[in-house]
């Protein structure tokens, strides 16, 4: 396996007032991957983003990105890093092309106006660039921030919470543009609270809670160790009795005994053919149903299920 | 020391772009408030006045009345270019990019003493509608006006990082700047005031750089202008130092 393009040990940040950010965090990000931070409000999130990209102070630990630790050789390493930050912060005064250039030659770079242009154009700002950043919609806003992350070609993006606030159709977009760069091999490390967005994108997930990362796993890995099939059929009758061949299956009776609720699976379609199965067996018993009724666990049922039991375990 | 010029470059830009897009604000206002002065002290009351060592009283005000704008304008418009940013969150730029405390103070401070240096430009020019002078050392006055803007625009930038609110933002140029070079010889030589009152006023700092600028106006000053240069050196370096420090502690701009 490649070297990760970036590596965090034993990051912790307490800030002043004793509130402890991140407590302890490792975290290895491989190159040319799409990394989703998951994790509820409070949750360190930012935090994390800002010590890598030098807006925190961090309290313990290290980091280095690109072989480069961060604490000494910070010049190089940010050269390559690029940050979408989840406020809208930007001097609004100012026009897209201009701020998108300040942004090139912040980070050092020759003043490139055809490289600003491809920016522009694969945002859909190029119409805008004469634009004042306040005059723009709040999604349009948002794509100026990306643009302005983009100036200087980063290796290694964060974007924390990219569509936080943006309408559907946006926020589909802007994973196409995600998408896009993920072609371009860039490493994508995105915090989210749309769980859809990480399940659509991500190759791999992170889950923070209380400064601590609970869980990293491939998407699908997690999705098919964490995830089940839940089904429910209606019966025609309610039943007395759950006959052997059926109480064999993970079922049980709900509602007055006229539903059949079956939970199982392993999240690889096993629960599916299971529910198959199952539908067969009731067939054979002479057990009528109306409906049948399947739902797979998403990543959001995964990630609702996990931090409560974290939080009942606490 | 690392020292990427494109960076510094880059926020030099930004920073003059700024100022020209609020040029009234930035130029014609004090422009408008030194012509005021001119009008007022330099022409009406300055043609009764007696010429102060051997300079007439409307020439002998232009360097302190050069030095009150000058003060006033770097310091604010340094703080303001620094904590504006802090404000509104966009520092956050500034911060992840490879930028370090050189670039940035190349960028700020430089904007800042530009600024300053054509204020400096406009206001003698200005000047010279009203009354007529001579400068005595052109190159001593240029390089002392720039020193002192990229001293106070040092200062403004400490005083940007320090305020954590608009009033504190302006409570030393209007508090501290203001009056002290209103006491600082402006409008008359410290040399004429009584003791102990004389002595008093050499403990304000502000006295020495008018002094300083008016000695290369004119070639008269109330304290020697190697004494000037020297505390004007000083404070910059001063200035400097605690910016480093800043820097390194991160202190209000690193949680």
């Amino acid at each position: 396996m490649s070297e990760p393009i970036l590596s965090i040990r034993g990051l912790t940040k307490t800030y002043r007032g004793g509130t402890r950010a991140l407590d302890n965090v490792d975290l290895d990000i491989r190159p040319g991957e799409i990394f989703a931070l998951l994790g509820p409000n409070g949750a360190g999130k930012t935090t994390l983003i800002g010590a890598v990209c030098g807006l925190v102070r961090p309290t313990d630990g290290t980091i280095t990105a690109f072989g480069h630790d961060l604490a000494r050789d910070w010049r190089s390493a940010r050269a390559r890093i690029g940050l979408v930050p989840q406020e809208l912060a930007t001097d609004m005064f100012e026009t897209v092309q201009r701020a998108v250039a300040y942004s090139q030659g912040l980070f050092g770079k020759v003043h490139d106006p055809a490289r600003i242009e491809d920016i522009l154009r694969s945002l859909s700002l190029w119409d805008k660039r004469d634009a004042q950043i306040r005059a723009l919609s709040g999604g349009m806003k948002r794509r100026v921030l990306i643009a302005k992350a983009l100036a200087h070609d980063p290796e290694l993006l964060f974007l924390d919470e990219p569509t936080a606030g943006v309408d559907v159709e946006l926020r589909k977009d802007m994973w196409q543009q995600i998408a896009a760069l993920k072609e371009r091999g860039v490493t994508i490390i995105l915090t989210t609270h749309y769980i859809e967005e990480a399940e659509e994108m991500a190759d791999r997930v992170g889950i923070i809670q209380g400064g601590r990362i609970r869980m990293v796993d491939e998407k699908r890995a997690m999705m098919e160790r964490l995830g089940t099939t839940e089904a429910v059929i209606d019966l025609a009758e309610p039943l007395g009795q759950l006959p052997s061949t059926i109480a064999a299956f993970p079922v049980e009776l709900g509602e007055g005994r006229a539903k059949l609720i079956y939970r199982g699976g392993n999240g690889q379609g096993g629960g599916r053919a299971q529910v198959a199965q199952l539908a067969q067996a009731l067939t054979r018993e002479g057990i009528a149903f109306t409906s049948l009724d399947i739902h797979d666990s998403s990543l959001e049922d995964i990630f609702v299920g996990l931090l409560g039991d974290q939080a009942e375990a606490a | 020391m690392h020292f990427n010029p494109r960076s510094a470059y880059a926020i030099y830009r930004r920073e003059m772009a700024r100022a020209f897009r609020t040029a009234f604000q930035s130029i014609l206002s004090p422009v408008l408030t030194t012509s005021l002065y001119f009008v007022v002290f330099g022409s009406v009351i300055g043609a009764r006045m007696e010429p102060v060592g051997g300079v007439p009283y409307g020439a002998f005000i232009i360097p302190g009345l050069l030095m009150l704008t000058l003060l006033g304008e770097t310091t604010s418009n340094a703080s303001f270019g620094i904590y504006m940013p802090r404000s509104t969150g966009t520092i956050y730029e500034l911060l992840s990019a490879p930028v370090g405390v050189a670039e940035t103070l190349a960028g700020f401070v430089g904007a800042a003493a530009t600024k300053g240096l054509i204020l400096a430009a406009i206001i003698l020019g200005t000047a010279r509608l009203f009354v007529d002078y001579e400068i005595a050392y052109p190159l001593l006055a240029a390089f002392y006006i720039m020193l002192v803007a990229a001293s106070f625009a040092l200062f403004g930038f400490i005083l940007g990082i320090w305020a954590d609110s608009f009033e504190k933002l302006g409570i030393i140029p209007m508090l501290i700047l203001t009056p002290l070079t209103f006491l600082g010889g402006t409008f008359y030589s410290i040399r004429d005031l009584p003791a102990p009152w004389d002595a008093v006023a050499l403990a304000n700092p502000i006295a020495f750089l008018v002094s300083g600028l008016r000695y290369s106006f004119y070639g008269v000053s109330d304290v020697p202008i190697a004494l000037s240069l020297g505390l004007t050196l000083g404070f910059l370096t001063a200035c400097v130092v605690v910016i480093a420090a800043i820097f390194h502690t991160g202190w209000r701009l690193r949680e």
